[in-house]
């Protein structure tokens, strides 16, 4: 049996960057990570570090968001020191509107964020059509852009770099990270976990969960019953082309590599990672008529992976009160809010409980909302 | 790198880079590129290495060229047509995608 | 987009020709589609035009594959050549991309016969220019009558070596050389299978034949070479290897053929869901099929290479047997027609497949093509060496979708074709896993690349997205 300050299960997106935060303060977690074929959010995601939009109905998300957004380039900075380039750019990000109508609704979704108490730094603009060639000359939008929104909080990153990066940050500072080790079951002896894995028995004082869509049965063996479910998101990513398009675009990027990410659809289909024409079809024909000239661009793949999604689409954090030191973390934005992870998640498992900002995020929200 | 056995009669013009080339009809595109120096079908866009039609079965995707303004053609499994452009594929395609749309 | 077939068959190889003239003659509306743009598979690749211009039927196999042929041209069979199939859907839907534009097509039973591909070597240089396989040596033969310009080295394992080599000598083309790398203990290996091969004597006599024609051509062999490796600056510019005593050779060409074989296309099924396992006898994955070639997916059947190297006349007498199956499947057939049918094309494949335990055994290739030197390049779409996988694969990697993610290795355009092989065999090499353990990557369609503007034009159903 491996014994360890905090055991972290997961190695995905959210529980890399706990892990890794964990593992700068000197814990050394021990993270066990699952299977080749699981269900890998962090694998399949597309890479924004996005800002704009979020939190219309929960205020202390739109705050995270923003904070963790703040927090990016000192972690971005941190992992090029161990792994390299993780292609992270913040030079903002838009999101392109087709029509003035698609125009006017954005401004007025940004404007009741932007008007809510606590929302007021006014991080966006609204741009017209002549706004956006001017912020971005040269490309080729289509004809039916009529504008876009602007906020200099978004950027985005290679998320299987920043993956890589993370879990070998995690071994350089003295955490230890075992593959293909699917936790089967936790129990709790004399104040101490006990996680069993088809390879053997690991045990630690601490305990978080990060598992994902998993993360529901491992969760209530320690009184946590988190409601959690998955998501299903198609992208697509072209063949690599030169620099051509400055800033993401919402649903459109150009990564570092040059390949165009297009995504992605939302759809409650349970455990099921086919993809289909349709919603291939469907992409394409929004990203054609943003910009025509990706019209000529191949295809060279179309995945599907599924979010982590909890009722409210919103993060849930939470300590179990019956099990005091196991923690759970699951979130459909583990790349934007990344940093938030890597810095508040880790200083609260190390803390032994979230601060006040973070206790909104506790699933218990969700049985106020049941009684009501 | 290679040379056909028969001239190709009947045959068809294509450019290659712009240079006019004989081929016959019935015969792929990245035949003529292996008969046609310096023989390769385009430069990788990571290294800029040069590659030529490796596998003729359209599984290497490394025969890719620029046909009739279409990228990233697999010429493998391309017929040769009269009047056809062909142009090696490089690196810098893709800054041409604003003139192509 | 048109209508409903009862079997769409995909791929005319000598599996899918047969499949469609047994599958017409059992009453079936079929529909095949292939990339080529005429029948015959790469075996008997422009066939027609060849047999229209030259009467040599020196090969044998080209007479059967005539034959077959002109029966599929005259089965009532809908035939859809220049067709790349990118996906099919349960139920079936079929997505084909021709000229820049895509169709769908409506199956009730599919059949895959989309045969073999050369098995990746990779070594060091391999993606020079003046490096080709074997087989694409052969293609250009067959279909622009096209041979090397200068005396060309051939390096590899495999009857499709000693077969290019008279075709060529035959073509009028020189071969400056042979490099066997089949290891020594192959022929010893080899040996218990002689005897159940001569039930198929007549292969056997073709491949002596084209041994004994090398021989008497004065070619030089070199036997039991390893570590290949091609060296140039744009193009190839010379071959070094070592000998069995250990002695490191260089020799200057312009022109290096590989071979070490073919394995079955598994990208195909592998997308489409189907299950796969490892075939230690021919060192390759294939999909899982029963006795009538039908996969783990209902009414989704595999024939041909594609199923497991069997050669051209194995694959056509599975295509018969899948076309039998299908036709039961669907209702078409009684019980008795089946078995009067199925029968005896069972006993004629049994007798096809007679010389195969030898040949894979004689033709084993040797460790180092399936894990390469970490110097080798892996991934040529991606650029990844050999190296760069086994260092990732130290990081904590959990399996071939993980080294996807963290090399790029598998993420170019041909989508894993070349490198998938190498990097389950590399992480084998490391973990000590089984291949079976292991697995190949995740495939996904599209299977051929297909623009956005051609997915655009699909006439679908909008599906909500995030913008």
């Amino acid at each position: 049996m491996r014994e360890a300050e905090v055991i972290v299960i997961g190695a995905g997106m959210v529980g890399a960057a706990a892990a890794y935060g964990l593992a700068r303060r000197g814990l050394r977690p021990l993270v066990v990570d699952g299977g080749d074929l699981d269900y890998r959010a962090a694998r399949g995601n597309g890479g924004l570090v996005w800002v704009q939009g979020k939190g219309l109905d929960m205020a202390p998300y739109q705050w995270l968001t923003r904070r963790s957004s703040d927090l990016w380039p000192e972690l971005a900075a941190q992992l090029v020191q161990i792994a390299g380039d993780i292609q992270y750019q913040r030079r903002g990000g838009v999101t392109l509107c087709l029509g003035e109508e698609e125009l006017a609704s954005r401004e007025g979704t940004l404007m009741r964020l932007h008007n809510r108490p606590g929302g007021s730094e006014r991080d966006f603009e609204m741009l017209d059509r002549a706004g956006l060639e001017k912020l971005m000359p040269g490309v080729p939008f289509g004809p039916d852009v009529a504008g876009a929104s602007y906020c200099w909080r978004d950027g985005h990153v290679d998320p299987l770099r920043l993956l890589l990066a993370l879990q070998r940050g995690i071994k350089e500072l003295g955490g230890t990270l075992l593959s293909d080790q699917p936790v089967r079951a936790i129990t709790r002896e004399q104040g101490i976990f006990k996680v069993r894995t088809d390879k053997g028995m690991h045990g630690a004082a601490k305990i978080l969960i990060a598992a994902g869509n998993g993360s529901g049965a491992l969760a209530r063996q320690v009184g946590l019953d988190v409601p959690v479910r998955p998501q299903r998101g198609q992208m697509l990513i072209t063949e690599r082309f030169a620099p051509i398009l400055p800033l993401p675009a919402g649903g459109i990027r150009q990564t570092g590599e040059g390949t165009f990410q297009i995504g992605a659809t939302q759809e409650e289909v349970g455990y099921d990672l086919a993809t289909s024409v349709d919603a291939a079809a469907t992409m394409a024909r929004r990203t054609v008529q943003a910009l025509p000239f990706l019209g000529r661009a191949k295809l060279v793949r179309h995945w599907s992976a599924l979010r982590v999604m909890t009722p409210d689409g919103h993060p849930i954090y939470a300590q179990s009160e019956s099990h005091p030191g196991a923690f759970v973390a699951l979130c459909h934005s583990g790349i934007t809010l990344a940093a938030a992870h890597s810095e508040m998640l880790a200083d609260a498992v190390a803390a032994g409980g979230f601060p006040d900002e973070i206790s909104p995020f506790h699933h218990r929200r969700f049985d106020v909302q049941k009684a009501a | 790198m290679f040379r056909r056995l028969h001239e190709p009669t009947p045959s068809v013009t294509l450019t290659i880079d712009g240079t006019a080339v004989l081929a016959a009809p019935g015969e792929t595109v990245a035949a003529v590129l292996l008969r046609t120096p310096p023989f390769h079908a385009r430069t990788t866009m990571l290294s800029g290495a040069r590659r030529a039609p490796y596998c003729m079965m359209g599984v290497c995707f490394d025969c890719l060229a620029v046909v009739d303004g279409e990228r990233s053609v697999q010429t493998c499994l391309t017929l040769v047509r009269d009047g056809m452009t062909v142009e090696r594929q490089g690196k810098e395609q893709g800054r041409d995608l604003e003139a192509m749309a | 987009m048109s209508g409903t077939s009862d079997l769409a068959i995909i791929g005319a190889g000598p599996a899918g020709l047969a499949a469609a003239v047994r599958a017409r003659s059992l009453g079936l509306a079929v529909t095949l589609l292939d990339e080529q743009p005429a029948p015959g598979g790469q075996i008997w690749r422009a066939i027609e035009a060849r047999m229209a211009a030259v009467s040599d039927l020196r090969h044998g196999d080209d007479a059967a594959g005539l034959a077959l042929v002109r029966a599929f041209r005259a089965s009532g069979a809908t035939y859809l050549p220049g067709r790349q199939v990118w996906q099919v859907e349960p139920g079936f839907s079929v997505y084909a991309s021709t000229g820049g534009k895509s169709e769908k097509l409506q199956a009730r039973a599919i059949l895959l016969a989309t045969g073999a591909q050369e098995r990746p070597v990779p070594f060091p240089g391999w993606t020079l220019p003046g490096v080709m396989t074997v087989g694409a040596a052969q293609i250009l033969l067959k279909t622009s009558g096209q041979v090397p310009d200068t005396p060309v080295l051939i390096a590899g394992t495999g009857p499709l070596i000693l077969l290019y080599a008279c075709q060529l000598l035959d073509a009028g083309g020189q071969i400056a050389g042979i490099l066997d790398t089949a290891p020594r203990e192959n022929r010893a290996a080899a040996l218990r299978y002689a005897p159940r091969a001569l039930a198929n004597y007549r292969d056997l006599v073709r491949g002596l034949g084209w041994l004994r024609r090398i021989r008497a051509a004065g070619i030089p062999v070199v036997r039991n070479v390893r570590r290949l490796a091609a060296n140039g600056t744009d193009a190839l510019e010379s071959v070094r290897y070592e000998t069995a005593s250990g002695a490191q050779k260089t020799i200057s060409a312009q022109l290096l053929l590989v071979h070490e074989g073919v394995i079955p296309s598994i990208h195909m099924p592998l997308a489409f869901g189907c299950a796969y396992r490892w075939q230690e006898d021919q060192r390759c994955f294939a999909p899982i099929v029963d006795e009538w070639g039908e996969s783990s997916v209902a009414a989704l059947s595999i024939a041909g290479d594609g199923a497991g190297i069997g050669g051209a006349a194995a694959a056509s007498l599975k295509g018969e047997i899948a076309a039998v199956g299908a036709a039961q499947k669907l209702g078409k057939i009684d019980s008795a027609t089946v078995a009067a049918t199925a029968a005896p094309l069972r006993a004629r494949l049994r007798r096809a497949l007679a010389t195969r335990p030898l040949l894979d055994a004689l033709y084993r290739p040797r460790q180092e093509v399936l894990t390469p030197d970490d110097d080798t390049i892996v991934c040529r779409c991606e650029e990844v060496s050999a190296g760069q996988i086994r260092a990732a694969a130290s990081v904590g990697i959990v399996g071939p979708n993980q080294i996807k993610a963290f090399t790029r290795s598998g993420m170019g355009p041909c989508q894993g074709r070349q490198c998938g092989h190498a990097v389950s065999a590399i992480l084998g090499e490391t973990s000590g896993a089984t291949m079976d353990a292991i697995g190949f990557y995740r495939l996904r369609s599209p299977l051929k690349p297909v623009t956005l503007g051609e997915l655009a034009a699909l006439d679908t159903p909008e599906i909500d997205i995030l913008a």
